[in-house]
């Protein structure tokens, strides 16, 4: 009786105190650095088993808009599917910043959850140019509540045109990055519409606040040698040394292997590495700003009464908005914008209104929400994370490590994700 | 050789001087100049070094391929993939392959390259025979591998300078020298043809040839996944552009 206790004792202690540790020890995804983990993501040798061939299809919604001569490529906004041959839940899932619905993190997705059993749904961001040329009402991505209509009336559309194809049990909803805050500014407005009921949505590595993570994000090029004007230069660095690496090593291709390499060879600096992210956030900001100004007319980076034709040459708009920082752009062309819509209106309400905060309330009181995170991720402004545990509690879970988005298909998280989608508790 | 090249190159400066394409940026009478121009913004380095004076009639191309791809290649090569069955596809890509070997033989020839013209050699006898005309790759398992010359990098090693950046119709990205180099290496491909004239006896020969190299296109299409335009950024012609002479200085390393 006595040695049963003892070892109860022994167990409980061992148990109690060190139940969060075990659980950071057992997590084994390798990046400790957040930049290059956001940079590389999951070895391929970690990621989930994908077995079997997934349908990927891409299909059109058609749009009748007169379009730009500059867009004639454009026929239409493109989402991908993956349907099952049986009943099933059905995911929408929405892309990150400047994200179409065929970016490697939307394909991954799209095929683990096919995998566990879904049909699945991929849509871009709002802020991807096909989108904003195709379905936003107001071509000025950014503005979540409009974004939210945008998508969902994507979403009425598309499955008004799938219906008669597929069998539905029910709904459920994830996204990434800006589209895992979209996707919350989505649930709250089936909670009106009720055109879905959605039964859950997941939210991985969202934003908080769009200005301020966008600002996090655009403070990563302060840090580069002569800051953000000095981006074409930075970049030619960082490729010389990346070149000069892959020409001094025995390397057949530049892939995973070679990536690794470099990461292993400490081949750039955490502040490099950080430049690296940022000037791929201003690709992908480059063209959502030229589309947008070409769509509206704004006369910010394109004179405003100008019709381009194909024939003409876009380097210099290229260059241009490569080197506009998101903050300029926020307050020359996306606040005016918005005030000239509805007088009154000021900068810290339009940022306040940017941001979960606006909506906190309904995150708090319902229980259809979850938020997958890191503890590094660097979208989170200080405070970020406690202001989470405290809105969402038991539905939210942080993984120590994995930069911006770098664990998504590491297949720990991914079996997460597709455990909490499809479980009734928290 | 060298002159069939220059008289390439001479005929599309030619076009390109027809077309004037002249690209557009400043403020023309009666514009509004919008609130950021790119004036602001040179004294950072530039990114991309490559020379594009013929751009209008580049994007044009570009157009063009986006088309021909859409109406006839891209159903072509859907059709192919679904009637021919993978190991045939396979068969047909080794076949192809196995012709072009003799592109890199003579083209290390040029070069000088010793090593590689013997290889290149040993494996299109080993192909042609063992292989059965090419169909089979056996060469490869036997640690014979694939080298891949051409006359553009004949021309590098003579010396010459890349020239233009350079989009052809159905081809895609090439530079001035390489799609010189692509004329003349087509044109010893015809010489070749004709002097060995495999299908002189059948009385179909033209039909035959015509099917042949439209069955070689097919399979070019049908290995390369990139679509024009798939990418929807709007800037997708300057990427395209600057990963392609990214890619031709990582393989000169090589």
């Amino acid at each position: 009786m006595e040695r049963i206790r003892k070892y109860i004792m022994v167990g409980l202690l061992l148990l109690l105190p060190t139940g969060a540790l075990a659980e950071e020890a057992r997590y084994a995804y390798p990046l400790e650095d957040s930049y290059a983990a956001t940079i590389l993501g999951a070895p391929k040798n970690l990621r989930s088993e994908s077995p079997g061939k997934v349908p990927i299809k891409t299909l059109t919604l058609e749009t009748d808009r007169d379009k730009p001569e500059a867009f004639f490529y454009d026929r239409g906004l493109r989402y991908t599917v993956a349907f099952q041959d049986h009943k099933a839940p059905l995911v929408f899932l929405i892309a990150g910043t400047g994200g179409g619905s065929k970016t490697g993190k939307m394909l991954a997705l799209t095929g683990s959850l096919y995998r566990a059993g879904y049909h699945v749904v991929g849509l871009p961001s709002p802020t991807f140019p096909n989108f904003i040329i195709d379905a936003s009402t107001t071509h000025v991505p950014g503005n979540l509540p409009d974004d939210a209509a945008d998508l969902y009336r994507v979403m009425e559309q598309i499955w008004a045109r799938t219906r008669g194809q597929i069998e539905v049990s029910d709904f459920l909803l994830a996204g990434y990055s800006l589209g895992g805050t979209e996707a919350a500014f989505v649930m709250k407005l089936d909670e009106e519409k009720k055109a879905f009921g959605f039964r859950r949505a997941m939210m991985i590595n969202p934003a908080i606040s769009l200005y301020n993570s966008v600002a996090r994000i655009e403070g990563l090029l302060d840090r580069i040698p002569g800051g953000p004007r000095r981006i074409g230069a930075f970049y030619n660095r960082v490729m010389e040394k990346v070149t000069d690496f892959y020409r001094k090593g025995d390397f057949v291709a530049v892939d995973d292997d070679f990536l690794f390499a470099g990461y292993n060879a400490h081949l750039l600096s955490p502040d490099e590495g950080g430049g690296i992210i940022g000037v791929s956030f201003r690709i992908s900001s480059a063209g959502m700003i030229f589309t947008s100004d070409v769509m509206t007319h704004g006369g910010y980076i394109v004179p405003r009464n100008r019709e381009l034709k194909n024939g003409d040459s876009l380097q210099d708009y290229f260059w241009t908005s490569l080197h506009i920082s998101f903050l300029d752009y926020f307050d020359e062309y996306f606040f005016p914008y918005f005030r000239n819509k509805r007088p009154g209106l000021t900068r810290d309400a339009l940022i306040e209104e940017l941001s979960l905060r606006s909506i906190e309330s309904y995150l708090a009181s319902t229980d259809k929400v979850g938020v997958v995170t890191n503890e590094d991720d660097f979208i989170l402004a200080p405070g970020d994370l406690d202001y989470l545990r405290r809105i969402f509690g038991t539905r939210l879970k942080v993984y120590p490590r994995g930069g911006h988005l770098g664990n998504l298909e590491y297949r720990d998280n991914m079996a997460f994700l597709i455990d909490r989608l499809g479980s009734s508790a928290w | 050789m060298k002159s069939n090249a220059m008289k390439f190159i001479a005929a599309t400066a030619f076009l390109i001087a027809l077309s004037g394409c002249a690209a557009r940026s400043a403020i023309l009478p009666g514009e509004e100049p919008p609130m950021h121009t790119v004036s602001e913004f040179r004294d950072d380095e530039n990114v991309s070094r490559t020379s594009d004076p013929w751009e209008g009639l580049n994007k044009g191309i570009y157009k063009f391929n986006y088309e021909a791809d859409r109406f006839v290649l891209l159903p072509l090569v859907a059709g192919y993939e679904t009637v021919v069955p993978g190991f045939a596809r396979t068969g047909v890509s080794n076949f192809f392959s196995n012709l072009r070997e003799i592109r890199t033989f003579y083209n290390c020839v040029f070069q000088a390259k010793g090593k590689k013209s013997m290889v290149t050699l040993g494996r299109f006898l080993t192909n042609s025979t063992i292989g059965i005309g090419g169909l089979f790759d056996p060469a490869t398992a036997l640690g014979m591998r694939r080298e891949v010359e051409d006359f553009d990098r004949t021309l590098e090693t003579w010396g010459v300078g890349n020239g233009p950046y350079l989009v052809l119709p159905i081809l895609g990205p090439n530079t001035a020298r390489s799609a010189g180099g692509f004329a003349v290496d087509a044109g010893v491909r015809w010489a070749t043809m004709s002097a060995v004239d495999p299908f002189g006896g059948t009385g179909a020969r033209t039909a035959i040839e015509e099917g042949v190299t439209g069955l070689e296109t097919v399979d070019l299409r049908h290995r390369e996944t990139f679509r024009y335009y798939d990418s929807d950024y709007p800037f997708e012609y300057y990427m395209v552009r600057y990963l392609f002479t990214q890619e031709r200085e990582l393989k000169i390393l090589r």
